[in-house]
């Protein structure tokens, strides 16, 4: 008996996990495909590396820890780690900084603290930032976009090549092709003209080409090619209530806000709004990487304290600190703030004020309307 | 008239299509009627009758003891079969004293009281309230005159009366107010006059439009009431937009502080079907004996509103409405948000049994509860302004006391986290398991208070008496010592006097 | 380096005699603790935590030598009030379910002999003698003494019936951890 007895309710909302991993999924496939194809065969074999090597390592720990597995391949987290995680990386990296990445994101950054739900960073920035400190050669290896089936692209066994064979062969059958290729972002290359003196309009004589970042065809990561596609798919995910428009607009804000008003103070120094909110994966942050559930605050209020730190953190990083992208990190300190920001903001409760004691019956809500006339006659 | 709103809640897709159209019948007076004596919140109700005995309908069945309670009338005439301990309509079918009464071929008329009920003063109209055995028909079936003493005593300005309906798939009350209207305003008319209030509100959502219209024109009619005495408002359709604290703050804007009650802020709030009880009972002269039943759900081929007497068991609904052989998935009493999962059919219909709802396959989701993602939902739902994702885990974790420093007291059990959560993690059994136990552990310590406060008793009373013992024991030896000593001292006396020649030597002589 | 040695050396004496200080002249009143948790326990002296009764269970648990868990008629909240007062950690979900069972007098074998009712230590049993024995509910603290004296076995202990009153829901069974 006691086994079979339900409380309410007895109608639930469509809404499960899964599907609630497939919008996002489905938000992210229109920049993907374009990334994909801007950067051909190598950054198509680094996605489905990444993507199968996630899912492997997700499949081995859930049955370590005795869990259903089928279901918990299914409710698609490991699928969507890995395909952010994919999107972070240079699309040429060799095979192993993919399976490396998956590693650390399933494994240590989500599995070792008990799964899904129970992780305190976001599994894709915490394998990211791994990657960056530990092979940062490999991990700032940008090329130039060559779409596929152009010319100077890497045809499918070349693809191989560059993904498998590591730097000898690639050396061997691509090292003019890489060469070539190869090339900073963009935000790398303001970063470094800034330290080595340069202003702005040296480094940019003709101006910030906006619709480069924009439709995206500049060299970095799948997921920093187009801001307008990503842009698109996060607005549909607002749309659809899938993510809230908390984290999004308090981020995206807190950056235009400082990069308007540091902009304003020196030009040549602080690029503007357009060139911080286009640029690189801020776009991928602010609708994807920084809405991650697990390892953001609950309320409304938190959830706009939250973005607003990642803005910041990222506007500082960016400007003030020692890499040209400050996404991941300002993402992960963040999170590390999640639990405190959760203690301290919190709805009020029902008839009670912010310290959890009994509203006051306010004694004119009584007096105010008198019932004097008693017996109504 | 100013609105306002209120935290969270929830867009149940309605499901009131099949039923809202369809008028209200009267359910054939089944043969057997098993009529629990405790269908209310508070003190059952006591048996006045024996098996053998021949009941007329509006008879006392059970008569109520205790402050919290209220009686339990005959819904038809017959004979008492006998008394049993019968299943009720309860998730776990606990048994309850039940009158089963077998029901006669010829029922008698209802006789209307020989007063007027407007003639009749507020503290009278309360005790006939309770006299009639009028319960919060909503579902929470709580004492009606109780309430409304508590609320004269604390001189309430406002009555509301909730016609809310904000749980899916119910239509009764929306039928009632459509059907029925003049009748009710004639019960919130009576309850005014009780109360010693100045306005009755009535609530309606937005999507029971006739409902609406019918009521404002009523209102508005000087025929039925004095203008502007009774209004008729219209809210957004919102769940849980019926429950009294977000209904209250939907009408006042003020919140019921924790721990305080609605007649605090000077409104109390009754249910339209109560108000129509009302009016049956002190003009018709028929108590609580029947109610209106919506009997819906996508396993149930004709869907109805019904008049079902009390005590008429659920699966006599279910075979009027072309449901035979328990074919569905799941049966519930009262609306899916709140209502009871019921584990079979063989149940009576209680005051508060709103609906029938038998939900067939489709209907029922079965997923197995996945990973909570954190993703907080349940939070922005939550009408209460709580963390359920928190409270539930700390419950999970057995500590109570954390959960309760969250709020858990506060949680009205509407079901919106759950209907939310794409985890189908079943919060609300969390928190009823939480409170159950908070509640046991209260007891458990008051328990302790009392067996401790006997222990001592029996202590010192087990002491007190092995004292007298021991001092009646040392009373006597001590009068037996004295006796002793007067005895020997008397004697001595008297050996001393008559014979002062004998020596102590002879007198050791002699004892040899 | 010798001022190092020395300087340490002098910290660690004088902070140890603080130390010292401190323990002699901020010391909490056992007795006091005792007085404290003794009021705390049920008083029947029941024996079920196989100590000679409560005034000992208190000294016992102050002393630290009993757990929090000792008090079967006390149940999850006693442990957990005495958790608090101790200051020690308890994971509730260890203690076992709640020992909530009452003594039931077995109606056929009961012959009235009343050396229950003498026994029992919160006049749980009710009855004269030659007379059917009955056991008051919310008295009985189920601490076993009637049964070992009853002549006839006629006391058995069972979980009192669910009623509307005291029915409570069940925890969710949940196969794996769900929440948080």
């Amino acid at each position: 008996m006691a086994n079979t007895l339900i409380s309410g309710p007895h109608t639930l909302a469509s809404a499960t996990v899964s599907r609630t991993m497939l919008w996002v999924m489905l938000a992210l496939t229109p920049a993907t495909l374009w990334g994909l194809y801007l950067f051909g065969w190598p950054a198509i074999n680094l996605f489905l590396i990444t993507v199968v090597a996630a899912l492997l390592f997700e499949a081995g720990c859930l049955r370590l820890a005795g869990k259903r597995v089928k279901a918990g391949l299914f409710d698609g987290s490991a699928l969507l780690t890995a395909w952010l995680l994919a999107m972070s990386l240079p699309p040429w990296a060799p095979w192993w900084i993919g399976v490396l990445g998956s590693f650390l994101a399933i494994v240590v950054g989500k599995q070792v603290f008990g799964g899904l739900g129970h992780n305190l960073f976001n599994p894709a920035m915490v394998a990211r930032v791994a990657l960056l400190v530990s092979f940062p050669l490999q991990m700032t290896l940008w090329t130039q976009p060559a779409a596929l089936f152009s010319a100077q692209a890497p045809g499918f066994i070349d693809g191989l090549a560059i993904s498998f064979g590591g730097a000898a062969l690639a050396n061997e059958a691509m090292h003019g092709a890489l060469d070539a290729f190869s090339g900073a972002t963009l935000l790398g290359d303001v970063k470094t003209g800034f330290s080595l003196g340069s202003t702005l309009s040296d480094l940019l004589p003709e101006g910030i080409d906006h619709g480069s970042m924009v439709i995206g065809y500049g060299s970095g990561s799948l997921g920093e090619t187009s801001a307008l596609l990503i842009l698109a798919g996060g607005v549909l995910l607002v749309a659809l209530g899938v993510i809230s428009w908390t984290i999004p607009v308090s981020l995206l804000a807190t950056v235009a806000l400082l990069a308007l008003l540091f902009n304003g103070i020196n030009p040549e120094r602080y690029p503007g709004v357009g060139y911080h909110l286009f640029s690189g994966a801020m776009m991928l942050a602010a609708f994807f990487i920084a809405t991650d559930m697990v390892t953001s605050p609950n309320t409304v209020v938190g959830r706009l304290v939250f973005g607003a730190g990642c803005g910041l953190l990222i506007y500082l990083i960016r400007t003030w600190g020692g890499y040209p992208e400050g996404v991941a990190f300002a993402v992960l300190l963040m999170n590390a703030l999640t639990p405190l920001i959760d203690h301290w903001i919190r709805p009020r409760i029902f008839g009670r004020d912010r310290a959890f004691r009994p509203l006051q019956v306010t004694s004119d809500v009584v007096s105010k309307e008198p019932s004097a006339k008693g017996e109504h006659a | 008239m100013k609105l306002f709103s209120f935290r969270g809640g929830i867009h149940p897709s309605a499901r009131k299509e099949r039923t809202q159209d369809l008028a209200i019948i009267s359910l054939p007076m089944p043969a057997r009627l098993y009529v629990p004596l405790q269908q209310h919140i508070g003190e059952p109700a006591v048996a006045r009758v024996v098996a053998g005995d021949p009941v007329v309908r509006g008879q006392i069945l059970g008569g109520s003891v205790g402050r919290i309670s209220a009686p339990v009338h005959a819904p038809a005439d017959g004979t008492v079969v006998e008394i049993i301990e019968f299943a009720s309509p309860h998730p776990a079918a606990l048994p309850v004293t039940t009158a089963v009464i077998e029901v006669s071929a010829i029922q008698s008329p209802w006789v209307a009281p020989l007063e007027d009920p407007f003639s009749l003063s507020g503290a009278e109209l309360a005790h006939q309230i309770q006299q009639a055995g009028i319960v919060g028909m909503g579902g929470a079936t709580f004492p009606s005159a109780v309430k409304l003493q508590l609320a004269r005593q604390h001189r309430v300005h406002t009555l509301i009366i909730n016609g809310g309906e904000c749980e899916p798939y119910l239509t009764c009350d929306d039928r009632l107010m459509r059907e029925r209207a003049e009748q009710m305003l004639l019960g919130v008319e009576l309850m005014l006059r009780c109360l010693g209030a100045e306005q009755a509100i009535i609530v309606v959502e937005d999507n029971k439009v006739e409902a609406l219209t019918n009521l404002r024109a009523l209102c508005s009619d000087p025929h039925y009431s004095e203008p502007e005495r009774i209004k008729t408002v219209s809210v957004p359709s919102r769940y849980p937009q019926g429950s009294q604290k977000q209904m209250i703050q939907s009408v006042t804007g003020k919140e019921v502080p924790a721990g305080a009650h609605a007649t605090d802020l000077g409104v109390v709030m009754h249910n339209v079907a109560t108000a129509y009880a009302v009016y049956e009972a002190l003009v018709v002269g028929k108590p609580l004996v029947s109610r209106i039943v919506t009997v819906g759900g996508g396993a149930v081929p004709r869907p109805a509103n019904l008049e079902v007497p009390l005590g008429t068991l659920v699966a006599e609904l279910l075979r009027y409405c072309g449901l035979e052989d328990d074919n569905y998935e799941r049966l519930l009493v009262g609306g899916p948000m709140m209502g009871q999962w019921l584990p079979h059919a063989q149940l009576p219909i209680i005051k508060g049994s709103s609906g029938i709802i038998a939900l067939s396959e489709a209907e029922t989701q079965m997923d197995l509860p996945s990973p909570c993602i954190r993703c907080a939902r349940c939070v922005s739902v939550c009408p209460a302004g709580l963390l359920p994702l928190e409270m539930a885990k700390r419950i999970r974790k057995e500590d109570f006391s954390a959960a309760q420093a969250l709020g858990l007291s506060d949680c009205i059990a509407c079901g919106s986290c759950a209907y939310v959560c794409p985890s189908k993690i079943p919060l609300v059994q969390y928190f009823h398991y939480g409170k159950g136990e908070l509640q046991a552990r209260k007891q458990q310590e008051k328990k302790l208070d009392r067996t401790a406060d006997l222990a001592s008793s029996k202590a010192l009373r087990v002491e007190a008496i092995e004292r007298q013992k021991a001092e009646a024991a040392a009373l006597r030896k001590a009068q037996m010592a004295a006796k002793k000593a007067a005895e020997a001292a008397a004697q001595e006396l008297l050996l001393s006097q008559s014979k002062p020649e004998i020596t102590p030597v002879s007198s050791e002589e002699r004892g040899d | 380096m010798f001022a190092a040695i020395i300087t340490l050396a002098f910290l660690g004496l004088g902070l140890g005699y603080l130390l010292g200080v401190a323990a002699i002249h901020l010391k909490v009143e056992e007795p006091a603790l005792v007085k404290e948790i003794e009021a705390m326990l049920p008083g029947t002296n029941c024996g079920q935590c196989g100590l000679p009764g409560c005034p000992i269970g208190a000294k016992e648990l102050a002393a630290g030598n009993a757990p929090v868990t000792l008090c079967p008629p006390g149940g999850k909240a006693l442990a957990e009030a005495l958790a608090i007062k101790l200051g020690v950690e308890l994971d509730l979900s260890t203690v076992a379910d709640d020992n909530r069972l009452v003594a039931q007098v077995i109606q056929t074998q009961c012959i009235g002999c009343t050396r229950c009712i003498k026994l029992c230590p919160t006049d749980a049993i009710v009855g004269a003698p030659k007379q059917l024995h009955n056991v008051v509910i919310d008295a009985c603290t189920g601490c076993n003494k009637c049964i070992d004296i009853c002549p006839t076995m006629g006391i058995k202990m069972c979980r009192p019936k669910p009623t509307l009153a005291n029915w409570q829901w069940p925890k969710p069974e949940t196969e794996q951890e769900l929440v948080g």
